[in-house]
């Protein structure tokens, strides 16, 4: 339906366009020069019928919804004012699918049939309501910049200003990204901590939710800490694998490989980049598990196979093409001058590298490592599968742990219940791994761009 | 400048001095160059290392994954007994009869045939090829040899050809998900009964049958063709998952492909260098880096929560990819710009061309091949991605495929998620590698073009 | 005293002096992949002396100079034909160290590339990497005279622990050259080393290499004909990759046996 009239509106446009461009020809075949080719006036002419009425078709589709459902629920008896929030969800949702013909489970209500009704109608008075004016704004677009067709009129220039504009606009998408990811993640989160005190949160050590249905009375307890230590302890364990062969690959790479094996071995360890976080999951689940395990067993050490160590070293293996490239790039850009230095007075390679190119290149390589750890704390897929998912406090890299990424999707996956704290806390998470890795990120990208002007 | 200051120190040019430090250095000169090859060969292992992963990585993937692709299949000739197949004539449209008419007879024929006991057409065939009495009360161990959901299709083959009833025909049918495990040795034979998933019966009748050629192993369209299946395991498939993942790219091209070389061309172009851009430019930069599990939250709470907008569509699975996209394919359009030299943008400013038609007809082009092969590597991303999509509810069973993009679906990786944790174990893990397999050839498929584009339009300038 | 003389006093020519051979090239080529950039150069080097190399930008100075201490084997796809020799040593003998030729053999260059550690550590690096300092007190003892040595010392002397980078250009390329004394090398290679200066800077510099030239052998590249006159005992002079002309820097300038040599000193070409 929506789709229809989108593709109804483009070929307004189109019509719109040729519009522009006959009157355009006209005016010009009176003899007198336009300022700009027809073509640009016809586009004038269409984005002036069209841009307005999609923008009004996306505000009103952005605001129907939430119109609507506050006029039913004025119009709902008094006694139900003050029912629970999760209470009003539910009988909202009962009530647009009887307007929207579906049947619902149970007696239906009286009041719950007329809600629906007045729901159903004024769904259709809003739809009409949005053609109409629709339809007028395209009119009034189209008839008005076709009036003014003549040539004195700066078509092109205008149009590129709408360009410009247009270009500005989708430059936004970004921010607004960031600012919904903001609004949702505190939004939600401050929802959670209405149950939750954030002390209670921020510092607990128990981490037991139980679940939304069972008892009210018992809340469950939602302690961070073991989250964030299971967290910590599979990322430094992923780093551990990830920084020195990321490394030292990036270092033989750059300085000794022959060219032959850096352009066989290069695109090779890309390839690990490009593989999907849950194959790298599987992988875990399949081979390094029970691998550990068995290796375990053979000198005598209790190794569980999804275990911090299994999904750490998996996650390892994951980030070395990361570290390696960003390291590649940073190694690359310290100067040829400074390894001519060390080369002249006698160092030999190994010596130039680790003493001069190392400690020159350290502000981008630690740059780099920030990164790469703040990969490793927001990767999920792998954890999921391979970290055992055991929320407790403990300090054994053999035995299962939880992290912040499977808990958000333990307690966020089957019902979309944004009223218990059991879901709510997904959020909660979600701020503060924001916040971790924004951190990160933010430290790293000063830290690589300082580098980067030091020898620019 | 004193010369005997000099004289008196380290740096006597005398030739007996200068022999003596020479000495030094050669007698240092070997433990140098040992800790010269170590470094080296650090490197080396380093690399090695990397690419021994990658080799046990795709070998343990292969090895389990592509025996996957066929499967133990039952070559069965099947009576179709007018006995047991008890169904009135396929009504034949009448003259003057209504359409509706037309459909409620055909539905009471349909609802006829769901009627039919098809397994026991099934287990009489089975026994025909089995030696020996077999009594009713060992009927559970031979249905177990046939995948659940293979009696549906000998009816839509009597649907299809009503003829068919009274004449022996001959049906490929899928064998059960442990009689395949079995066959393949995926399973310890020499587990003790209690551990194995199948009667000692069943084992023996499948031996049997696969010795004489009617149990074969056979390619396995079932999984490209059919949708997910919980009742019967051997015949789930990923069509539906596929045709999820196909919606959700398709929104991710057509939303996060213009809308990010459109802000990239506005930075790189346009924008006034001044403290807005520059925050957008930082603010991209982190978005990049945002883990993708925080997009499944964001799509969680906006476009589920507050836009209402149906869980497990591939719509909102397509516009949550499109968000964690844009930044990628924004950062390397950005960098395909930057790459255009100056003076091809002087140059055609130099004829009076405006900004805005300096870019689109000169820069653009010229940028176009880097344009591509940063979108083909940020869609091939969303292709891959999970985390998020388990958030907006596309983790549901979907057993149908989807045909619009506001249908319940999954999506390929979703499907490997669910798949490994399906508890027939020796089954699914052949058929999650098998599932990666395809993932991985779709995603190495992408990437291998965006690496052949950035090879046939690489340019120095 | 007129002040006629344009030659700097200190320039006491030891053209006289006895000097034994330090290095001596023979049918010496480079080649980058096919391309051959010199094509047989004969030369002596005596030592003690200041020796310059002159010529037009792409002449191949520069390439030879960096045979002299195999710095060319860092520049992938080249490749050196010919013998060079140290003290009647083959430095291309595979068998040779090439750490230890390049202990003997330093080298400045044309840009100033202190290493971005502090001012003390940039001097003592040679030393520490090779161990000829074993004590603190050695190697406090290595790095003043070498500062002092290069005419450093009094403006560095109360900052040794800043940044090398810190430094301004020509004292930059001063630390360059005392890092290499303090390996105390026999001779010194120089690429350009005043080319990046001020004329101030470039003074200083010359006027420290004609007092290294006491104690070292001293082979330096130059764009600046002036300077190759005021610093130089002889003077090489190189053209498309071939050695034109090389005797004593009074010769050259004044009575050049070579036409082509004529032709770039009056400024025909180059």
């Amino acid at each position: 339906m929506n789709l229809v009239l989108i593709a109804t509106v483009l070929i307004v446009m189109a019509l719109a366009y040729q519009v522009g461009l006959s009157r355009s020809r006209a005016v010009a075949n009176g003899g007198v020069r336009l300022h700009s080719r027809p073509g640009y006036y016809g586009v004038l002419v269409a984005l002036w019928c069209g841009l307005p009425a999609l923008l009004l078709f996306g505000v009103w589709f952005l605001l129907q919804d939430a119109i609507v459902d506050t006029l039913v629920i004025r119009q709902l008896p008094v006694e139900l004012a003050n029912v629970s929030e999760r209470d009003m969800q539910v009988l909202m949702r009962r009530i647009g699918a009887l307007a929207s013909g579906q049947g619902v489970s149970g007696e239906v209500q009286a009041y719950e049939m007329a809600a629906a009704q007045q729901m159903a109608r004024l769904e259709s008075m809003g739809r009409l309501a949005m053609l109409a004016s629709m339809a007028v704004v395209a009119v009034v677009g189209l008839v008005v910049t076709q009036r003014r067709i003549s040539p004195q009129l700066r078509a092109r220039n205008h149009v590129e200003h709408v360009i410009t504009a247009l270009l500005a606009m989708s430059s936004g998408v970004a921010i607004l990204t960031t600012v919904g990811i903001v609004l949702s993640l505190v939004g939600e989160a401050l929802h959670f901590f209405r149950y939750i005190s954030p002390a209670e949160f921020f510092f607990g050590t128990v981490w037991n939710p139980r679940f939304s249905t069972s008892g009210t009375g018992q809340q469950g307890e939602f302690g961070l800490l073991p989250l964030l230590w299971g967290t910590l302890m599979v990322s430094v364990i992923a780093l551990l694998v990830a920084i020195p062969l990321g490394l030292m690959t990036a270092i033989y790479m750059a300085e000794y490989a022959p060219p032959w094996l850096r352009n066989v071995a290069k695109p090779i360890i890309e390839v690990l980049a490009g593989i999907p976080t849950i194959v790298y999951g599987f992988f875990a689940l399949i081979v390094i598990g029970p691998f550990l395990s068995m290796l375990g067993d053979l000198i005598g050490i209790n190794i569980r196979a999804t275990s911090a160590l299994t999904a750490g070293l998996v996650m390892g293996i994951m980030i070395i093409p990361f570290v390696s490239s960003l390291s590649d790039d940073i190694i690359t850009q310290v100067p040829k001058s400074l390894r001519d230095g060390a080369l002249g007075l006698g160092a030999t390679k190994s010596e130039m590298i680790r003493q001069v190119v190392l400690p020159a290149a350290l502000p981008g390589i630690v740059g780099a490592f920030l990164l790469a750890a703040s990969r490793a704390i927001g990767e999920t897929m792998i954890v999921v599968l391979a970290a055992g998912n055991n929320p407790v406090l403990h300090a054994n890299p053999f035995e299962a742990v939880s992290t912040i990424t499977v808990t958000i999707v333990n307690q966020l996956t089957g019902d979309m219940d944004f009223s218990s704290p059991q879901s709510l806390v997904a959020f909660a998470l979600g701020l503060t791994l924001f916040v971790i890795t924004l951190g990160l990120n933010v430290i790293a990208l000063v830290v690589v761009r300082k580098y980067r002007q030091q020898y620019e | 400048m004193s010369d005997a200051y000099v004289t008196a120190t380290n740096l006597d040019t005398s030739d007996t001095r200068r022999r003596e430090r020479l000495a030094i250095i050669q007698r240092s000169l070997k433990a140098r160059h040992a800790r010269e090859r170590r470094f080296k060969f650090t490197g080396l292992a380093a690399v090695l290392t990397a690419l021994v992963l990658v080799a046990i990585l795709f070998a343990s993937i292969l090895s389990r994954g592509l025996p996957a692709f066929w499967q133990a299949t039952l070559y069965l000739d099947v009576y179709l007994d007018p006995e047991i197949v008890q169904v009135d004539e396929r009504p034949v449209r009448q003259a003057g009869e209504s359409p509706a008419q037309f459909r409620e007879r055909e539905l009471v024929w349909l609802n006829q045939l769901s009627m039919v006991n098809w397994n026991v057409l099934i287990d009489e065939s089975l026994k025909a090829n089995l030696p020996g009495e077999i009594e009713s009360r060992q009927a559970r161990d031979l249905r177990a040899l046939v995948a659940t959901g293979e009696r549906f299709a000998l009816r839509e083959r009597v649907v299809e050809n009503p003829e068919l009833i009274g004449q022996t025909v001959n049906v490929k049918m899928l064998a059960s998900a442990n009689v395949d495990v079995w066959l393949k040795g995926n399973i310890d034979r020499d587990l003790p009964d209690h551990r194995q998933q199948l009667s000692a019966q069943t084992r023996e009748w499948a031996d049997h049958l696969h010795e004489r050629g009617i149990i074969r192993n056979a390619f396995s369209t079932a999984l490209f063709l059919n949708t997910d299946s919980r009742s019967s395991p051997a015949s789930a498939g990923l069509a539906g998952a596929f045709m999820g993942s196909l919606f959700m790219m398709l929104i991710v091209i057509l939303l996060s492909v213009p809308l990010g070389v459109a802000s990239a061309i506005y930075l790189e172009e346009f924008a006034p260098k001044n403290r807005l851009t520059d925050l957008i430019e930082i603010n991209i930069n982190n978005l990049a880096a945002v883990p993708s599990i925080v997009f499944g939250l964001l799509g969680a709470a906006i476009f589920i929560g507050y836009l209402r907008l149906p869980l497990s569509a591939p719509l909102v699975g397509g516009l949550v990819l499109t968000l964690m996209t844009l930044p990628t394919i924004i950062i390397a359009t950005r960098a395909s710009l930057r790459s255009i030299p100056p003076s091809i943008r002087q140059a055609a400013l130099g004829i009076g061309a405006s900004r805005v038609q300096t870019v689109f007809h000169h820069v653009l082009p010229l940028a176009l091949p880097g344009i591509l092969t940063g979108s083909i590597l940020g869609v091939a991303q969303a292709l891959g991605e999970t985390a998020p999509l388990l958030l907006i509810g596309m983790n549901a069973f979907v057993a149908n495929v989807p045909s619009s993009p506001l249908d319940q679906a999954t999506a390929l990786p979703v499907q490997i998620y669910l798949w490994q944790g399906n508890e027939l174990r020796n089954f699914f893990e052949a058929r999650t590698s098998a599932a990666i397999i395809v993932l991985l050839g779709l995603m190495l498929s992408l990437n291998g073009t965006a690496i052949w584009l950035r090879k046939k339009f690489e340019t120095r300038w | 005293m007129t002040v006629s003389v344009t030659v700097p006093t200190a320039m006491n020519k030891r053209t006289a002096q006895a000097a034994s051979v330090k290095m001596r090239a023979r049918g010496v080529k480079v080649f980058y992949g096919e391309n051959e950039a010199l094509h047989g150069i004969d030369l002596d080097i005596m030592e003690h002396q200041v020796v310059a190399f002159i010529g037009p930008s792409g002449c191949g100075k520069s390439t030879f100079l960096r045979c002299l201490n195999r710095m060319n084997d860092t520049i992938a796809g080249s490749r050196v034909e010919g013998q060079v020799t140290l003290d009647g040593n083959d430095i291309y003998d595979p068998s040779l160290d090439v750490v230890l030729l390049r202990a003997q053999v330093g080298i400045v260059f044309q840009k100033p590339n202190p290493f971005p550690k502090s001012i003390y550590e940039n001097i003592a690096y040679g030393p520490r990497l090779h161990g000829l300092a074993r004590r603190r007190a050695e190697l406090d003892d290595v790095v003043e005279s070498s500062l002092r040595r290069a005419g450093l010392w009094d403006e560095v002397k109360d900052r040794l622990d800043q940044p090398g980078t810190s430094l301004s250009g020509g004292q930059q390329q001063r630390l360059c050259i005392a890092r290499t004394i303090a390996v105390s090398p026999e001779v010194i290679l120089m690429d350009e080393p005043c080319s990046a200066l001020d004329p101030i800077a470039t003074g200083k510099i010359e006027q420290l290499i004609d007092e290294l030239s006491e104690s070292y052998t001293i082979v330096m590249v130059t764009h600046n004909m002036q300077q190759a006159a005021r610093v130089a005992h002889k003077t090489a002079f190189f053209h498309l990759g071939d050695l034109v002309e090389m005797g004593d820097t009074d010769d050259i300038f004044t009575n050049p046996r070579e036409q082509r040599t004529h032709d770039y000193i009056t400024g025909r070409f180059g």
